[in-house]
């Protein structure tokens, strides 16, 4: 079955897989929406969206669990932004308004392309990867091209042409670059520590998993162990990267209606919306690979070892199909559980000022991750002397 | 009133690195998470209304089944926005409440003009008018909002009190008003 799949072209292999992501990363991050939803009426002690139902589909039996859940409001949120009027105002740079919301989306579904999503034993008996590019440059490539994403809201802002926009936008750019930083910073010092010297120099993010999954106490241990505090200012900076509460400066309903996409309404609002949730995805996909183990089950609990040891009950288990299907499973938990962190802080925490957010960006996480990568780099130079 | 200085307390390392407040957000946060909802399915659950609530004005009947407006057209003239408008009548003599002699031909409320102020059922000495606990009146026409007489009485139910009034009086007439 593999075989005949391998013997597909290897163009036709790439478009088939890169539209099975896109696939999936797509209605995830359009079921973020809903789950937010949800989420903030159950920390509200609301229901939530939970009426919408087609009378076509009113006769199936169980169908009530989907409506409480509000799928069906999702289906007719995103049938409303397809299908409503999509006005573009007279004051706008046409070209320029059109364009960010396309610009929005493509580094958002760009970055996934080096994210592996899970692994499987090859009949050698080598784990492969599962990644639609599994490039040394790894986590480099996806810092260039998910910082792209300023550009659509600095974009959008400009070309708005009117002031609120303008004002989000200048707050986001400012923001997203402040922040990049730490964030570039604070990662560092797990790759010096799987670039050891002598070895082989990667910035790759199945590495990275690979190191988390060696045998004995320290090889099995988490990165969030090791590194606490690297995982945490990667974690502040990601929530503002991704414009999360409590650093959600571009949007700031309450002081400048809508930011950066307040001229904006129906399928391109929809756009930045997506754009924002892929990037939430994407973002806490690579702190969990880069922190929390990828695929693996438990702390040293490695994905090859639960294989083997389900191999004794259900014999399939170590087939690459199952593993894969495993791997995935797992990490896409892991990635819900993170997402669900997301929503949880941002409704819990109020906005921070913007004269608050300036300060913690460069007063405090940028010393914090610079004094954090000089002691691990001494740390590290000791521990592999 | 003597003013009080209080000494604002410089913050502690922790809480200026807001972590313990957050912990501390994110686990009430949680605690209601898990908490059942607070609020009420609406138009299937409905929320309870006190006794003494102001809603929309109703006609009633005694529990014999006789209306009692007898048309004094009292909450007409005290009605400050006009929302009521009564067709006094007389009661034909062969029905059993004759001796009451009046009744209501037509009693419109205009929902679009009443003010709920309650007036009319603080002046009704027939205690035949009530703002019960309905609160929510809709229409798709000004017409549909006006409640006729039939809808007054099917709003406003029977009053369940055991004066009977009249049948005393019809009682004291035939016992030649004695004392």
């Amino acid at each position: 079955m593999f075989d005949l799949y391998f013997e597909i072209p290897l163009w036709i292999r790439l478009v088939l897989q890169g539209t099975a992501v896109i696939l999936v990363l797509f209605p995830i991050a359009a079921a973020c929406s809903m789950a937010e939803r949800k989420i903030s009426a159950w920390l509200q002690g609301r229901p939530g969206p939970n009426r919408t139902l087609p009378p076509l589909l009113a006769w199936v039996p169980g169908i009530w669990v989907l409506q409480k859940l509000g799928i069906f409001q999702l289906a007719a949120d995103g049938g409303k932004f397809v299908f409503k009027e999509d006005p573009v105002p007279g004051h706008v740079n046409k070209f320029y308004f059109i364009a960010a919301p396309i610009l929005a989306m493509i580094p958002a579904l760009t970055t996934v392309v080096v994210v592996p999503f899970g692994a499987y034993l090859d009949s050698a008996g080598k784990l492969v990867p599962l990644v639609l590019a599994n490039v040394d440059i790894g986590l480099l490539a996806v810092f260039a091209v998910s910082s792209l994403g300023v550009y659509a809201v600095i974009l959008a802002g400009w070309a708005s042409n009117s002031k609120y926009p303008f004002l989000g936008a200048v707050r986001a750019s400012a923001q997203l670059v402040s922040y990049e930083l730490s964030m570039t910073l604070s990662v560092l010092p797990v790759f010096l520590w799987i670039n050891a010297p002598g070895g082989q120099g990667t910035l790759s993010l199945f590495d990275v998993v690979q190191s988390q999954s060696q045998p004995g106490f320290w090889g099995g241990a988490w990165f969030v162990f090791t590194m606490p505090l690297s995982a945490f200012i990667f974690l502040v900076a990601l929530f503002a990267e991704t414009n999360r509460q409590p650093f959600d400066m571009p949007e700031s309903e309450s002081d400048l209606v809508g930011g950066f996409h307040t001229e904006y309404g129906a399928f391109k609002w929809s756009l930045f919306f997506v754009a924002e949730y892929c990037h939430m995805v994407i973002g806490s996909a690579v702190f969990i690979l880069l922190f929390f183990g990828g695929w693996n089950p438990l702390p040293w609990v490695t994905l090859t070892d639960t294989v083997q040891a389900l191999a004794h009950i259900i014999p399939v288990a170590t087939h690459p199909l199952f593993m894969g299907v495993l791997g995935i499973s797992i990490f896409l938990v892991k990635i819900c559980l993170s997402i669900f962190f997301f929503m949880w802080v941002r409704w819990t925490l109020p906005r921070f000022r913007y004269d608050q957010v300036m300060n913690i960006g460069w007063k405090q996480l940028l010393p914090l991750s610079i004094a954090n990568l000089i002691a691990y780099t001494i740390g590290i130079a000791l521990l592999q002397k | 009133m003597a003013v009080i200085q209080v000494e604002r307390k410089p913050l502690s390392f922790l809480e200026r690195t807001y972590i313990p407040q957050i912990v501390g957000g994110l686990r009430t946060t949680l605690r209601h998470f898990f908490k059942p909802t607070v609020t009420l399915q609406y138009p299937e659950q409905r929320p309870e209304i006190s006794k003494n609530y102001r809603g929309v004005p109703t006609l009633v009947i005694d529990p014999n089944g006789r209306e009692k407006c007898v048309s004094c057209q009292l909450c007409e003239f005290v009605c400050p926005p006009k929302a009521i408008r009564i067709t006094p009548g007389e009661i034909p003599a062969d029905s059993p409440n004759a001796h009451v002699e009046k009744a209501p031909q037509a009693f419109d409320i205009d929902m679009l003009r009443c003010i709920y102020c309650g007036l009319c059922q603080e002046v009704c000495p027939e205690e035949a008018i009530w703002l019960q606990n309905q609160f929510s009146m809709s229409g798709y026409t000004r017409a549909e909002m006006v409640n006729n007489k039939a809808k007054l009485y099917e709003l406003g139910g029977t009053l369940p009190d055991q004066h009977h009034k009249w049948d005393k009086k019809k009682a004291a007439e035939a016992h030649g008003n004695e004392h």
